[in-house]
C-alpha cells in the first residue's frame, strides 16, 4: 500500500507529460521528423522491436564490460593510493583527468588502438565510469576510524587484515554509491563510444541505431532507442543498488533507512 | 591474587598466566609539531597488578601518556617499559567509544584481536564467549553493534579487551559518554574484573568520584605540559559496592583528590 502511494505521483506525472506531449503534438500539427509523438513512438518501437532489443544487448554488454572493469580497476587504484600520501598526492591529480577528458575527442584513439568494435566502446564505457569508483573508494578508505586503525595495529594485523577486514567493510558503502554513479556513466560511455567507434554494419549497438535513425530523419525510431538506453542504465543502476543493500542491509545505516522508509 | 578461571571455553593460556606487569616511565617526553611539549620529562612507576588512575583536566597529556604506554604512539625522549611478563607483555585498550566493527556481531568482534594474532577460530570463539560471560554479555552474541544500548557496546568493547587475557589494560575515559546509572555498574563490573583476574589496569578518567571509587592509587596531573601533582593511595576496602560513594571516608579520599587537582590550576 505503502509503496503504491509512493509510486503514484511520478506515474501520474508521467501520464499527463505524455498526454500534454501527444496533444501539443497533434493539436499543433508538428511534423513527424521534428518531434514524434508518444504514440509514434510506441509505434516504431513495437515494430522495430528485434532490432531495438538486439542493439540494447550490444550496448549492454560494453556498458557492463566497461562497468565491470571500472569496479574492478577503480577499487584496486584507490586501494594503491590508500597506501601512502605521497602516492595519493603525486597521482590523484592525474586520476581527475579521467573525469574531465572529452570522451568524444580521444574515440577515435580509442578506434585506432582497439580497432573498432566491441573493444573500444568498452574501452570507452570503462574511461567515463571509473573516476566515481576511484574516488568514492578512496574516501571510503581515508574515512576509516584512526581508533579502529589503532585497535588493528595494537594487535598487530598485517596489511593484508587490515585492508579485508577493516579497510574494504568500512569503505563499501562509500564504495557502493560510487558504482551507482558509475553504472549510469557506463551507459552513457558505450553510447558515446558506438558513435565513433562502433560497426555499423550489423551488430551495431544503441548509438549506432540513433546515428542511422536521424540519419533517414527516423526521429520515433531514434527517440524509441534513446528510450532503450536510459531503460538500460536505470537497469544497471537498479543491479547495483539491489547488490549494495544486500550487502549493506544488514549493518549499515543507509540501507536501514531506505527499508524503514518504504 | 589468583585469577579463578572461568569454567567456559577452551583456554589458551594455564590458570592464573595474567598476572599483570610493572609499567616504568622514565624522563617521558612528546611533543606534538608546532606546539609546547603535552609532556615533558615525566617519571611513573606502576606496580604489578595494581589498579591505578590517572586523573587531571581534559587536555592535559593523560590520554597521550596512555597511548604512548600502548605503544601506539613514539615518545620524543624517554622510555616506558613493561616489566615482569614471562613472554612479549600483552596490552589491552579501551577507547572513549566502543568502536566496534558495525558488520560484526557482538561475537565476532569480541573475538578480533585474537583472529588478528592468528587464532584458529574455534578457541578464538570459546575465548570470546568466556570474556562476553565476564562482562554478563552471555545473551547478547549473535546481535549487531547497532541492535545494542550504548552501556552493551561499551561491554563488547571491554570483552574484546580482555579476550587476550591482557597483562595490562588501558582504558581512556571508557565509560564517560555513558549514563550515571550504567557507568556505575560498568564501574563495579570493571572493579570485579580487576580483583579476579589480576591485571594491571591504568584508568584515564577526569572524574574525581570515579578515579576514587575504582582505584587503589590516583596519579593527579597538572594541566598541560603534564606534571604529577599528586599521588595518593586510596586507603578504601577492597570490596566496593554502591554504598561507598556515600561514605565518609570516599568523602575524605575524594576531597584529596580535588585539593590536589586544584593545586594543578585545572
Amino acid at each position: 500500500m505503502r509503496v503504491l502511494r509512493s509510486l503514484m505521483p511520478p506515474v501520474l506525472a508521467l501520464v499527463v507529460i505524455v498526454a500534454v506531449w501527444e496533444a501539443l503534438v497533434r493539436v499543433l500539427d508538428v511534423p513527424l521528423y521534428l518531434l514524434p509523438p508518444p504514440s509514434a513512438i510506441a509505434r516504431a518501437a513495437a515494430t522495430g522491436l528485434g532490432d531495438l532489443a538486439l542493439a540494447a544487448s550490444v550496448t549492454a554488454r560494453a556498458a557492463l564490460y566497461g562497468f565491470l572493469l571500472s569496479a574492478v580497476i577503480g577499487t584496486l587504484s584507490a586501494i594503491v593510493l590508500s597506501a601512502s600520501r605521497v602516492l595519493e598526492r603525486a597521482l590523484y591529480p592525474y586520476t581527475v583527468f579521467l573525469q574531465t577528458v572529452p570522451i568524444v575527442a580521444i574515440a577515435p584513439l580509442l578506434v585506432l588502438w582497439f580497432g573498432a568494435g566491441m573493444r573500444a566502446v568498452t574501452v570507452s564505457a570503462f574511461i567515463v565510469s571509473v573516476f566515481p569508483v576511484i574516488a568514492n573508494a578512496l574516501a571510503g578508505i581515508r574515512s576509516v576510524e584512526p581508533a579502529l586503525r589503532d585497535l588493528f595495529r595494537l594487535y598487530g594485523a598485517s596489511r593484508f587484515a587490515t585492508l579485508t577486514k577493516l579497510e574494504m567493510p568500512s569503505a563499501l558503502p562509500s564504495l557502493v554509491t560510487g558504482l551507482r554513479v558509475a553504472a549510469g556513466l557506463a551507459v552513457i560511455g558505450a553510447i558515446v563510444g558506438e558513435f565513433v567507434a562502433g560497426f555499423s554494419d550489423s551488430g551495431g549497438g544503441l548509438g549506432i541505431l540513433i546515428l542511422s535513425s536521424y540519419r533517414q530523419l527516423r526521429t520515433d525510431l531514434l527517440f524509441a532507442a534513446v528510450f532503450f538506453a536510459s531503460m538500460l542504465g536505470l537497469l544497471l543502476f537498479g543491479l547495483v543498488n539491489l547488490t549494495g543493500y544486500f550487502l549493506l542491509s544488514r549493518w549499515h545505516p543507509s540501507a536501514r533507512e531506505t527499508r524503514a522508509a518504504h | 591474587m589468583v585469577a579463578t578461571e572461568p569454567s567456559t571455553g577452551a583456554p589458551l593460556h594455564a590458570v592464573g598466566d595474567a598476572r599483570g606487569v610493572r609499567v616504568h616511565v622514565e624522563h617521558l617526553r612528546r611533543v606534538f609539531a608546532m606546539g609546547m611539549p603535552v609532556i615533558d620529562g615525566l617519571d611513573l612507576d606502576i606496580a604489578a597488578g595494581s589498579f591505578v588512575a590517572l586523573l587531571g583536566p581534559s587536555g592535559c597529556g593523560k590520554s597521550t601518556l596512555l597511548r604512548l604506554v600502548a605503544g601506539l604512539d613514539r615518545p620524543d625522549g624517554g622510555t616506558v617499559t613493561l616489566e615482569g611478563a614471562p613472554r612479549h607483555a600483552r596490552v589491552a585498550f579501551v577507547f572513549q567509544d566502543a568502536h566496534l566493527l558495525p558488520w560484526r556481531n557482538v561475537l565476532e568482534n569480541a573475538a578480533l584481536p585474537l583472529e588478528l594474532s592468528g587464532v584458529d577460530g574455534a578457541a578464538r570463539r570459546g575465548e570470546a564467549r568466556r570474556a562476553l560471560a565476564d562482562v554478563g554479555l552471555a545473551e547478547a552474541m549473535g546481535k549487531l553493534p547497532h541492535e545494542l544500548s550504548g552501556g552493551m557496546r561499551m561491554r563488547v568493547s571491554l570483552a574484546r579487551a580482555l579476550v587476550t587475557r591482557p597483562d595490562l589494560l588501558l582504558l581512556d575515559e571508557p565509560f564517560a559518554a555513558l549514563d550515571e546509572m550504567t557507568r556505575q555498574r560498568l564501574d563495579d563490573q570493571l572493579r570485579a574484573l580487576w580483583v579476579r583476574l589480576g591485571l594491571t589496569v591504568i584508568f584515564v578518567t577526569h572524574s574525581v568520584d570515579e578515579a576514587a571509587y575504582l582505584a587503589e592509587r590516583a596519579v593527579v596531573f597538572s594541566a598541560r605540559p603534564a606534571r604529577v601533582v599528586g599521588d595518593l593511595a586510596l586507603d578504601l576496602p577492597r570490596e566496593r559496592n554502591a554504598a561507598l560513594r556515600t561514605d565518609a571516608a570516599f568523602a575524605k579520599e575524594a576531597r584529596a583528590l580535588r585539593d590536589a587537582l586544584e593545586r594543578g590550576g585545572a
